[in-house]
């Protein structure tokens, strides 16, 4: 599976819905995963990926990872990966 | 109803080992926060905290007694002892029979936890410390408060996460006023400065990597502290009677839960305890100079506080002093309305106002006077001490200053 398939199969999980049903322009709100939701999301993404999130729930849009959609997330994903690899 | 005032207090926390020193660091912003010291620190994200250093348990309790106190107990009996001692208390024996110990504490014996579990889990050995439960329950502090001083009366631990020392001081008020007992120790501790328990914290990403800024805009998580606070409340004849120095009169208080979100805080559950602690106390809102704010430095709790503030006084919300301690000594959880109850005393008895430190840019969302940076020169006639713990339990006591 590919790095936004599994970040969408993530997801998907959180929020309760099937992957079909996430796309990767839709935002966290629009999925229903509060902010609860997205630190597990983060800490099932780096379980998965076996990397580090530089995420600080007191300041979601400072650093790089930019969590504003699901692709936004996807593409994050994928650069921490090739960086901590 | 009896009047209740606090005529003893003690603590030990990243700023002191007694109340005169930490009042002191209060005073001068001194900063407590720094590099944590234990084992596997390296493998934390989070390595900064309010932790008690130049600390020798050894000194202060026999080997016997280290086998049963945990770091949250010995810090407990050191602020106890001080209480009592500034106090002059002497429970003879009809007092020693209705005198109890009301503590706050959240995670219990976290040390001792952590490092069991690594005996049994890492070195993979079969056998542990026979005195591992009795050290790490979350009663063990009140436990052995009440032995050390004999007090046969009502004697538990609240646990209401960072609320817990607000619940165990209102309850011991309570208690005091209704005339059940007219002694009782109160106060709470806390210590979870060790690998597992600041290893749980990170996972919340609640925490910030480089300092305490409550209310600034660059404000980046809160901070752990670590340390007790312990205090004598007695009944206001009880302590006129015997010629006892009073720090402050505790005169209301108010609890309530938020009953909506497991982390998030409430405005509104915040604003109903802070207007019930006024009721409570017949005060009328003009009457408050001063709040020492749960102001833990997130995102979420500070702006929430500060509205919550703001529509309970309205006009007068910008006329009132708000600071959070904690960017001194750190949030102690468990422990923390105990230590920051301190800061309320010095503002009433000493007109000296504790600032919020490590403050760099104001937030338009906590637009009330915070105290920044530097102690302030104020004459308060009634504070309040606020606390909104995880899981939406919140406590808010309101203290008048001594006649």
């Amino acid at each position: 599976m590919s790095i936004p398939d599994r970040v969408i199969a993530i997801i998907a999980d959180q929020a309760m819905l099937e992957p079909s049903d996430v796309t990767l322009d839709s935002s966290l709100e629009d999925l229903g995963v509060d902010s609860l939701g997205l630190v597990e999301s983060i800490f099932a993404i780096e379980e998965a990926f076996d990397i580090t999130v530089p995420f600080n729930a007191n300041e979601p849009s400072v650093g790089d990872f930019d969590i504003s959609t699901v692709g936004a997330i996807a593409a994050s994903v994928q650069r921490l990966v090739a960086e901590q690899s | 109803m009896k009047r209740v005032v606090i005529t003893g207090a003690g603590t030990i926390n990243a700023l002191g080992k007694d109340v005169p020193t930490t009042l002191e660091a209060m005073r001068e912003g001194r900063c407590g926060i720094g590099d944590l010291e234990f084992r596997d620190v390296e493998r934390l994200s989070i390595r900064i905290g309010g932790q008690v250093k130049s600390y020798d348990p050894e000194a202060a309790f026999t080997r016997q007694q280290l086998a049963l106190y945990d770091r949250f107990t010995q810090f407990t009996l050191i602020a106890a002892r001080q209480a009592i001692a500034q106090s002059g208390i002497e429970f003879g024996d009809a007092l020693s029979l209705s005198a109890g110990v009301i503590l706050g504490n959240s995670g219990g014996g976290m040390t001792t936890l952590d490092e069991n579990y690594r005996t049994v889990y890492e070195d993979g050995k079969n056998r542990v410390h026979p005195f591992v439960v009795p050290k790490l329950m979350n009663n063990a502090a009140a436990s052995h408060v009440s032995m050390a001083w004999g007090l046969h009366g009502p004697s538990y631990t609240v646990s209401t996460a960072c609320a817990s020392s607000n619940h165990a001081m209102a309850q011991a008020f309570q208690m005091v006023r209704c005339g059940q007992s007219p002694v009782m120790l109160t106060g709470g501790s806390e210590s979870m400065l060790c690998f597992g328990g600041v290893k749980a914290w990170e996972g919340l990403r609640v925490m910030s990597k480089d300092g305490c800024r409550p209310f600034s805009a660059n404000r980046n998580g809160m901070v752990q502290g670590e340390g007790a606070g312990v205090f004598v409340f007695e009944e206001h004849e009880h302590a006129r009677a015997r010629g006892a120095e009073i720090l402050a009169e505790i005169v209301g208080t108010a609890m309530t839960s938020d009953a909506s979100d497991i982390v998030m805080p409430s405005k509104e559950g915040a604003a109903r305890t802070i207007a019930g602690a006024l009721r409570d106390a017949r005060l009328n809102h003009e009457d408050v100079g001063y709040i020492n704010a749960h102001g833990t430095g997130t995102a979420a709790n500070d702006k929430t506080e500060c509205a919550a503030v703001a529509d309970v006084f309205g006009r007068h919300a910008d006329k009132l002093m708000i600071s959070s301690t904690k960017s001194m000594h750190g949030h102690l959880i468990g422990g923390t309305g105990a230590v920051e109850l301190l800061a309320c005393i010095m503002a009433l008895r000493d007109g000296i106002i504790a600032p919020t430190i490590n403050y760099d840019e104001p937030d338009p969302e906590c637009a009330l006077d915070v105290v920044p940076n530097e102690a302030r020169e104020a004459h308060v006639e009634v504070a309040l001490s606020n606390a909104f713990a995880f899981g939406g339990l919140n406590a808010v006591l309101a203290l008048r200053r001594a006649e």
